[in-house]
């Protein structure tokens, strides 16, 4: 997690709170549970309280991201997905810059329907081909609401913008979420929605959405696998 | 505050050019701390006065923040200024700092204008007669175009944005910013240090997710000495067009904004309702105030923007 404004990532995977250990080999992620099949890494553990804004200029960010990529010991992993705050700016710069002899996949955009967002993802679009970032797809969410009292569907911010974003810049569109209150309540307690809500159209969704990523980006995902292992 | 980066500070660095700079006990060590030491304090920056004059026919000026992104900052920021625009004798303009994504120029029905400059300055873009904006989005050269910068050249920017653009007289400057509390933010607080900022006001959706980052921007506040004049939660209820019945779309483990005010202090300015109608009028760059003014969103942003002008004496 590289928002090091707005760490949101530990809050949503119920990691909120936790500390940072250290070894010899630099410091371990945080295990959302005993299996240690997730493992996370935000400023959000670092900070003394949670509370406490994140005032740096530039420097000091990129210093924060060149570590969270060279001295946490992520071990062997299939995937790391890294969440970016909004924007084209140092953190993204840096994170780039940090992963230049890294093999990186690529980058998924997420927009919600309305030309206002889709406004700004098309720049975010440009900072990937200047980066020569793979862009894998875009995902659409918040895409529509059913009201749970007449099943009425809403576009409440708009419709459509995502898919005639990626057309228009030739790129894959990964697919579209719709909005469900019950991902915010389980982002906000750090629930896995996955799991709990896996017959909702959103899960539904966002397996197919995941499904498709990994399998055409990887083939399976664990013939790559020995790429992630930054140790 | 620091007028040179370095990349390798120390934790408690003091900034390069400030009193401290290379005397502190955080210095110790720092491969820096011996230029440091040797250059002395910074000199004040002459542009801080330039701006103050520049801006001295702007009556207020209000910081629009938001902890975290998509929460409906530059929505909430255009409204606000649609809505107080729908009253003739006040004049109002829209700055918009958002250097990554400056959404104003679409949300304002304005995309794709050009910026013109005088011997007196950048001339901002007129939607009404009383109500201008300017954005960087006017300054680049394609709705594609990213702006990929780091902060310094950020800031660069930024200055020239509240240095020479020739507002006229305004009651009130809103100023739309990125989420967060990082460079641009930093900049602008010391930019307008002699303009003078009224406070600023803090847009932030129910869930906790967004209230822990307000939390953050409400203490950044504090820590720069800008009064916080007030929190709008946005997004707040949905009810469907069809059969009327509300709904929470984005549910709050914590008590929402209301709860933030009591332990903050902060007032609630506002809450306001999810309205598909509103983000159609910023697709389309059209007032809601002069096509739907008598729904229950445009009615509450006139609520808050009246709170608004008591708070900061808007007369």
């Amino acid at each position: 997690d590289i928002d090091l404004c707005g760490p949101s990532i530990p809050r949503m995977l119920g990691v909120h709170g936790r500390e940072v250990h250290q070894h010899d080999a630099g410091w371990l992620p945080v295990y959302t549970d005993n299996s240690q099949t997730l493992g996370v890494m935000s400023i959000g553990f670092l900070l003394g309280n949670q509370d406490d804004p994140v005032v740096w200029r530039g420097p000091k960010k990129t210093a924060m991201i060149r570590q969270f990529l060279s001295d946490v010991t992520w071990g062997e992993l299939d995937v790391l997905v890294i969440d970016t705050p909004p924007g084209t700016s140092d953190e993204h710069i840096a994170v780039m810059e940090a992963l230049k002899d890294v093999k990186v996949d690529g980058a998924v955009l997420v927009t919600t329907p309305q030309a206002v967002a889709v406004g700004d993802v098309r720049r975010e679009l440009t900072f990937c081909k200047k980066t020569k970032l793979k862009v894998l797809g875009i995902i659409e969410n918040m895409s529509g609401f059913v009201c749970p009292h007449c099943t009425e569907c809403t576009n409440i911010f708009s419709a459509g913008g995502g898919k005639s974003l990626a057309e228009h810049a030739k790129v894959p569109f990964l697919g579209s979420v719709p909005i469900e209150p019950n991902l915010a309540l389980a982002a906000e307690t750090g629930q896995d929605f996955a799991s709990s809500f896996a017959t909702s159209e959103a899960a539904i969704r966002f397996k197919s959405i995941f499904e498709n990523l990994l399998l055409d980006n990887n083939g399976t995902v664990a013939e790559n696998s020995g790429d992630m292992d930054t140790t | 505050m620091s007028s040179m980066e370095i990349t390798d500070a120390p934790e408690n660095c003091p900034g390069t050019g400030t009193e401290d700079s290379g005397k502190a006990a955080a210095c110790n060590g720092c491969p820096n701390q011996k230029i440091c030491a040797a250059a002395g304090p910074a000199k004040p920056d002459p542009d801080v006065k330039l701006i103050a004059e520049r801006l001295s026919d702007v009556k207020h000026k209000i910081l629009v923040l938001s902890g975290k992104g998509g929460v409906g900052k530059s929505t909430v920021t255009a409204n606000l200024a649609r809505c107080i625009a729908t009253k003739p004798e006040l004049n109002v303009g829209i700055l918009d700092i958002d250097l990554c994504g400056p959404s104003q120029p679409r949300i304002m029905g304005c995309e794709g204008e050009g910026v013109h400059q005088s011997g007196s300055g950048w001339s901002p873009i007129f939607i009404e007669d009383n109500l201008s904006i300017m954005s960087a989005g006017f300054l680049l050269p394609s709705p594609d175009a990213a702006v990929i910068w780091r902060g310094p050249k950020k800031n660069g920017l930024i200055k020239q944005l509240l240095r020479d653009v020739d507002w006229g007289a305004l009651d009130l400057l809103l100023i739309d910013t990125p989420p967060g509390t990082s460079d641009e933010h930093l900049s602008i607080t010391q930019f307008l240090a002699e303009a003078g900022i009224d406070g600023a006001v803090i847009v932030t959706t129910p869930q906790e997710i967004s209230l822990q980052d307000v939390r953050k921007e409400i203490n950044f506040c504090r820590k720069v000495n800008l009064p916080v004049l007030g929190i709008i939660e946005n997004m707040s209820l949905f009810t469907c067009p069809k059969c009327h019945m509300s709904s929470v779309i984005f549910p709050t483990s914590s008590g929402g904004a209301d709860k933030l005010t009591h332990q903050t202090g902060a007032p609630l300015l506002g809450r306001l309702p999810l309205d598909p109608l509103v983000g159609k009028s910023c697709d389309e760059g059209s007032s809601l105030f002069a096509e739907f003014p008598d729904s229950k969103v445009a009615q509450e942003y006139c609520k808050i923007t009246s709170t608004l002008a008591d708070i900061i004496k808007m007369t």
